[in-house]
């Protein structure tokens, strides 16, 4: 109080360092982003309407050649990606929600511990956990050896890797932890006599829980579901390991392209497509779940 | 009642269909810790019933049990006649204020308020109807679509009551709902809950710890003390007669001489105080103890230059003013006893009105009180 005796220009200096200070603290995010996202997406979108290849060096044309290509030679895989990047994140919503719900409501003095459990596969190599599903999956594995010869409701024909099947199993299990925190944190944060109230408002356990604990936990659900859906269907690892030619997805055409046939028009294009197919589907989702109206 | 009166032992035994609630010996531990302490109640059809108590002694366990939240260690709670000790909180007709109100943060006022209808399988027409009418009730008309993130703490108070009266049950269960408000809001949904309670003339169970506000509320209270309750009444029963040390601390504020009981004169027993001087009490309350302590409200007690004369029926001790402090509209002080006892006197400011008429620090006076406005408790166990 007893500085403001200085001279008077310097309260206008400290409100324009005031309002400065917001942008200062966003500076180093945003040079981060301007220098690793937005320089490079741009460098990609360049390439994407190029013609040209690697040896030759790339011209840019302007040509949407690369989009036309990749919308109409790569169905399949796009089909792949949304199907087995869809499923996935059902499968992680069907799976993880009892967890997240457990943990949250029942966990206890163990909280911690079971949190702990769902994160500790991370720290083994992604790549190694998914040859590990290849191997528990395999036709003389843990898992189809004891069906196959000792139960013997198996056909000694049957398999598994190369499937469908795989690639879904392959992508739930790395990516259930995405959509445990998230789910288990909206439901931490529920307050237990909202549910109490229901049940003394004549709601069955059941009923408050489709009535109260779902409806709060949406909003741990749409978060769970991007953080899955968006790397599941830009995945190209399990498809590789665990699938087969008729499995790929359009992460392992975007990773062929662009380091094996160096056709970097078509796989920018293709990565161009899969982010701008995935903000949609976001947007769409949003408005499905209504986010807005749930938070607000 | 009066009839009832008559015969002496249906006087306390009400008839079974004027009981809302009864609790039978009622226990509830967590592990070793005993929160309710077998606790017999019994609320009356239509009353408003207060628990009153300090933090922490188990009012919160006890309208939890009824309300079926926490199930009982032993004992036995009944509803309008019929056990429900073990039934599941919806299946009860009771509902809930809580003390954080506990609305549901993603339903608009209107769906909280109709949550409990639509759960019964109300038809939308009719359930529709019931909530403007309770909105009303609750002076909240025109909030139907807010969400609880848009109103009020006063408010969201009226909207929790709103939604557990809609669904008419046979009790209400209050537990604090006026804690999280100023004292202004407080004082008038004080007078605004008391309306609501005879208007739709449903029985309330109200928890709080704030004994004035379960006396300007309450038809009767029950005053609770790590887990036990000491003493039930209507709150000028519970003030004027307090049966227990605690109960005379805990409303209002007493003044509590030891005495002995040195033998009875008409209806009232003489008490010999420490300092030799005696008084006399209403015989009954001395329920046959030998040593006890006086209790007198300072409101009650007179004071008057020494020797003079006042009738001859009152109380009389002498001592000596030590502290005044002028209150506004009345003014206390500490009077120092002979024998070293110190008394606090409420005097109101209407013969010495301003602070020069005041009784001056170190005058002797005489403290004089009526015998019918004593009350006894036990004596202080050594070493309280
Ligand atoms: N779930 C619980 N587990 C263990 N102890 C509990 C539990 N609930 C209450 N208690 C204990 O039981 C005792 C009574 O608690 P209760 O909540 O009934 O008090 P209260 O009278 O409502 O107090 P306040 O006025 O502070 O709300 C306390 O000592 C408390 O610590
Ligand atoms: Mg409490």
């Amino acid at each position: 109080m007893a500085t403001v005796t200085g001279a008077a220009p310097q309260p206008g200096l400290r409100q324009l360092i005031g309002r400065a200070v917001p942008y200062l603290l966003l500076a180093p995010g945003i040079a981060w982003l301007i220098l690793f996202y937005a320089i490079p997406s741009l460098q990609m979108f360049l390439y994407s309407v190029s013609t040209g290849s690697l040896e030759e060096g790339f011209v840019l044309s302007f040509t949407p050649d690369a989009y036309v290509k990749g919308i109409t030679q790569f169905r399949t895989q796009f089909g792949n990606s949304l199907l087995y990047g869809g499923t996935a994140t059902v499968l992680t919503i069907i799976i993880g929600f009892p967890v997240a719900y457990t943990i949250a409501f029942r966990g206890g003095r163990y909280r911690n511990l079971i949190l702990f459990m769902v994160i500790a596969p991370f720290f083994t190599s992604f790549l190694i956990r998914t040859i590990s599903w290849k191997i528990l999956l395999g036709d003389e594995g843990p898992l189809l050896g004891p069906l196959k010869h000792t139960i013997g409701i198996l056909p000694g024909t049957f398999t598994l890797t190369g499937t469908p099947v795989a690639v879904v199993a392959g992508l739930t299990y790395n990516f259930l932890p995405f959509m445990i925190l998230p789910l288990y944190v909206a439901l931490e944060k529920i307050d237990v006599r909202l549910i109490e109230a229901a049940q003394d408002l004549y709601a069955t356990r059941w009923g408050a829980f489709r009535r109260v604990t779902l409806p709060l936990a949406l909003p741990g659900v749409f978060a769970g579901s991007i953080l899955v859906a968006i790397p599941a269907m830009g995945d190209f690892v399990n498809a590789e390991l665990l699938g087969s030619p008729q499995t790929r997805m359009i992460g392992n055409v975007i990773q062929n392209r662009f380091l094996i046939q160096n056709d970097y028009p078509v796989a920018a294009a293709l990565s161009f497509i899969l982010m701008f197919g995935i903000l949609a589907a976001v947007t769409i989702y949003a408005r499905f779940l209504g986010t807005e109206r749930l938070t607000g | 009642m009066t009839v009832l009166a008559l015969d002496g032992r249906m006087e306390n035994q009400i008839r079974v269909s004027d009981v809302d609630v009864r609790l039978v010996q009622v226990v509830k531990k967590f592990g070793d810790a005993v929160a309710v302490d077998h606790v017999d109640l019994e609320v009356r059809d239509g009353e408003f019933f207060s628990l009153l108590g300090p933090s922490g002694c188990g009012k919160t366990t006890t309208l939890r049990m009824i309300g079926g939240f926490e199930e009982p260690t032993s004992g036995l709670i009944e509803l309008q006649g019929q056990d429900v000790t073990w039934l599941p909180p919806y299946k009860r007709n009771v509902n809930t204020v809580f003390q954080s109100y506990a609305l549901f943060p993603h339903l608009s006022t209107f769906e909280n308020v109709a949550f409990g209808l639509r759960r019964k399988g109300l038809k939308s027409s009719e359930i529709a109807g019931r909530v403007t009418e309770m909105l009303e009730l609750v002076e909240l008309p025109g909030f139907e679509k807010r969400k609880p993130g848009q109103i009020s703490g006063g408010q969201a108070q009226r909207v929790a009551l709103a939604r557990a009266l809609i669904n008419r049950p046979a009790v209400l269960l209050l537990d604090e709902p006026l804690g999280a408000l100023d004292l202004k809001l407080r004082k008038q949904m004080q007078v605004e809950l008391k309306r609501i309670q005879q208007e739709v003339g449903i029985t309330f169970i109200y928890v709080t710890h704030d004994q004035e506000e379960a006396m300007t509320m309450s038809d009767r209270i029950a005053v609770m003390n790590n887990g036990r309750y000491e003493q039930l009444g209507d709150p000028e029963s519970l003030y004027e007669r307090p049966e227990t040390r605690f109960v005379a601390g805990f409303l209002g504020v007493s003044n509590l001489l030891p005495a002995t009981i040195v033998g009875t004169d008409g209806g009232y027993a003489a008490c010999r105080l420490a300092n030799d001087q005696t008084v006399r009490v209403p015989a009954a309350l001395t329920r046959g103890a030998q040593r006890v302590d006086v209790g007198i409200r300072p409101e009650k007690i007179r004071l008057s230059a020494p020797g003079e004369s006042t009738g001859g029926q009152e109380n009389r001790m002498s001592g000596t003013i030590r502290d005044a402090s002028y209150i506004g509209v009345s003014t206390q002080y500490i009077v120092e006893a002979r024998g070293g006892t110190r008394v606090t006197v409420y005097e109101q400011n209407v013969e010495r009105a301003t602070r020069d008429e005041l009784w001056q620090v170190g005058t002797d006076v005489d403290l004089t009180w009526l015998p019918d406005h004593s009350f006894v408790v036990e004596a202080a166990k050594p070493g309280e």
